[in-house]
């Protein structure tokens, strides 16, 4: 009994001492400045940065690779405790979120066949453009809402993204998966967008959508500045997004829609269900 | 005795009696021919006709485009009325001929048949690739190419195709019946292009009067006919070459790669008419059928022709349509429109109701390994579908994904109706830019 408790306390004695020396002997030099940037950052890995990390993202900041504003998660907090780490100024960028520029969900929008496969987008597509009649419309299946680390992303009943905004944080990973660039990124500030991504003419737009874009000026009528209509598609101006408000009671489309109070999701499946009911 | 067959595989009901028994009949041509430049595995061909241009049955309307490519030709004669994408079977607009066809159906006088015995192999694969064969079963890969193995690969065993495993298609098993010295010519003009001793034509139990036939015709040849069982999928490559020859195509590896050679039927009688008479490739038999159909027939049908103008040559739709497929039910491509083109892999045109299709949503899997068992590559198709929907594409590959053929086993089988080889499918096109990139 004596015996095994010397043997082992002494196998135990002399690996801590090893163990000890390596450590101080071959430790691993990290630059003070990385670990303190890599502490401040928000830890979400989620590569909107273009590193494949946070760790990554720490050394190229702290290397000077990397400017330290590149951080949406973090977004003002962060780059200011980083420009503060490495003594410098920084121009906070404005905050930016996604959001999904369609609205033809099952019971607006025309599906040209019936999909029965893999639930994944870019899988879908793949198979004669996918089930919408629409091109460029959401197709609701879902690699988006896999896609986004903060779970912003959420699947209407019927069947098309939509994005919360007080939970995106501007990363940008929603976009690279979906197959029909029908998620922009636009500045936080900036409520009122037109949600439709189809730049059809308006006849054809109106043959597979009830809520598409159609291309018929009255937006730009009401409030010119607000408005750039291009290639048969109503955007918002950004720089004057402020008068955009009055145009949305009359869009005969309905299709522009003001996201300030978040609940476009809410609204939409109120929508979709009154037609059932 | 027990029949050579290779392991796994299914029996689905092979529905082929409702069009076994009807001869081939020639399809009226259409009011117009829409005829895609891209019929074939590789690169499109290039269109060099112009719109308003006069062309003669087999004349040149398409040139081939590199080395994996074959040319297209008129299927009949008439005037060139728009060159404009068209909607193609595989679901989207691609460049396209459309010819309005005079009625005459004139062949084109430059066209010269020729004598095999009197041309080297390489003369012949060029005819072949000049008058655009390809390979007939469905893939539509290059036949000149196929022909066309490495020098350090030697090829012993040419293997005929003869299995058409897929349920309702009956079109190789009536060109066996009515066209056998065909391809006995076309097989032994392939034979001599390979120089191969060893030929073995492999044909399915189902079809006992084609045996006899085959066997009849092939008594005086090389060719040894071998009847085959019942099994699905039969007739894929690698399946055929196992039954036949007892050797395992290796993984990531070609037929080639183990000596043997397959080629169709279908593309045998194709290439006896292109070498003997010079006409290329501008028309094939097409199987019209399914519950939908009025009058199900096997059609030989010009490259070109709607869909809309075989259901109407066969009584129209018996009932409203659930799904339309081009090719058989294990292995083709659903449509959405009555305006795609026959082309030259189109082996068949399916109609099935509404009450025939299952709409099943899929479930969660149960891991009951019915996929597995029946997975005549041995692999794991639950695993590999689980790795694509989580898109872990390296896992994929140590599941040896790329060896999957497609043929539909497993998605038959699964009793959660999961759509296991469109992931599997997603999954090799994610494994095959991975190994690209690194």
């Amino acid at each position: 009994m004596l015996t095994a408790v010397a043997c082992l306390g002494g196998i135990g004695l002399v690996a801590a001492t090893a163990l000890g020396i390596a450590a101080k002997k071959f430790a691993v030099e990290v630059d003070p400045k990385e670990a303190a940037i890599l502490a401040a950052l928000p830890g979400a890995n989620c590569g909107a940065c273009g590193e494949p990390g946070c760790s990554g993202y720490a050394r190229a900041v702290a290397e000077g690779r990397l400017a330290p504003n590149l951080c949406p998660p973090g977004g003002q907090q962060t780059a200011e405790a980083l420009a503060a780490i490495l003594g410098v100024k920084v121009r906070v960028k404005d905050p930016a979120v996604a959001v999904v520029i369609c609205q033809g969900g099952d019971e607006l929008a025309q599906q040209k066949y019936h999909y029965l496969g893999m639930a994944d987008c870019n899988a879908a597509q793949k198979l004669a453009g996918g089930p919408k009649s629409c091109p460029a419309g959401c197709l609701g299946l879902g690699s988006c809402v896999r896609a986004c680390l903060f779970a912003a992303i959420t699947i209407t009943p019927d069947h098309r993204a939509v994005i919360d905004r007080a939970k995106c944080t501007g990363c940008e990973q929603c976009l690279k998966v979906c197959p029909r660039q029908v998620i922009i990124m636009a500045p936080k500030a900036v409520t009122t967008h037109v949600l439709c991504n189809s730049h059809d003419k308006g006849a054809e737009v109106r043959k597979y959508c009830q809520i598409g874009c159609i291309a018929c000026n009255i937006c730009k009528k009401i409030s010119s500045e607000a408005y750039l209509i291009e290639n048969f598609l109503a955007r918002v101006n950004y720089a004057q997004a402020g008068q955009a408000v009055a145009a949305i009671a009359k869009c005969p489309m309905k299709c522009i829609r003001d996201l300030a109070d978040n609940n476009e999701s809410a609204g939409a499946v109120a929508e979709a269900e009154t037609p059932a009911a | 005795m027990r029949l050579p067959t290779f392991p796994g595989g299914i029996h689905p009901p092979d529905n082929k009696a409702t069009t076994a028994a009807k001869a081939i009949v020639a399809c009226p041509l259409p009011e117009e021919l829409i005829v895609p430049m891209l019929q074939h595995i590789g690169a499109p061909a290039e269109c060099c006709v112009t719109v308003g241009q006069h062309v003669a049955k087999g004349e040149l309307i398409g040139t081939a485009v590199g080395p994996v490519s074959v040319p297209i030709h008129a299927p009949t004669s008439g005037e060139v009325s728009a060159i404009e994408p068209r909607l193609h079977p595989v679901g989207r607009y691609l460049p396209a001929v459309v010819i309005r066809p005079d009625g005459s159906d004139r062949w084109h006088d430059d066209l010269q048949g020729s004598d095999p015995n009197c041309l080297n192999p390489d003369e012949l694969r060029q005819l072949l690739q000049q008058a655009g064969i390809v390979g007939l079963g469905g893939a539509t890969f290059p036949t000149h190419i196929k022909l066309s193995p490495p020098p350090d690969r030697s090829i012993d065993t040419l293997i005929i195709n003869g299995a058409e495993c897929e349920p309702y298609l009956t079109g190789d098993h009536r060109l066996m019946l009515e066209e056998g010295p065909n391809i006995v010519d076309g097989i032994l003009i392939l034979r001599r292009i390979l120089g191969v001793k060893r030929v073995i034509f492999g044909i399915e139990n189902n079809k006992p009067d084609a045996i006899a036939a085959m066997s009849k015709l092939c008594a005086a040849s090389p060719i040894k006919v071998q009847p085959l069982p019942v099994k699905y999928p039969q007739g894929a490559e690698k399946q055929l070459i196992e039954a036949l020859t007892g050797r395992q195509v290796p993984s990531g590896k070609l037929p080639m790669d183990c000596g043997a050679i397959v080629q169709n039927v279908g593309t045998a009688a194709a290439v006896s008419a292109a070498i003997r008479q010079g006409r290329p490739l501008v028309e094939r038999i097409t199987t019209v059928t399914g519950p939908g159909i009025r009058t199900p027939q096997n059609l030989r049908v010009a490259i070109g022709t709607p869909l809309s103008h075989l259901i109407e040559q066969c009584g129209g739709l018996s009932d409203e349509p659930g799904k339309i497929i081009l090719g058989g039910p294990m292995m083709g491509n659903a449509q959405m429109s009555l305006a795609v083109p026959v082309i030259r892999g189109t082996s068949g045109l399916l109609v099935l109701r509404r009450q025939d299709v299952s709409l099943a949503k899929p479930g969660p899997c149960i891991r009951c390994g019915r996929c597995v068992s029946v997975c005549p590559i041995h692999l794991q198709p639950t695993v590999i579908a689980l790795c694509a929907r989580l898109g872990l594409v390296e896992m994929a590959d140590t599941y040896n994904a790329l060896d999957c053929i497609e043929c539909g086993c497993c998605t038959y089988n699964c009793p959660a109706t999961l759509p296991l080889v469109q992931s599997i499918r997603e999954i090799k096109g994610s494994v095959m830019e991975h190994k690209r990139k690194h």
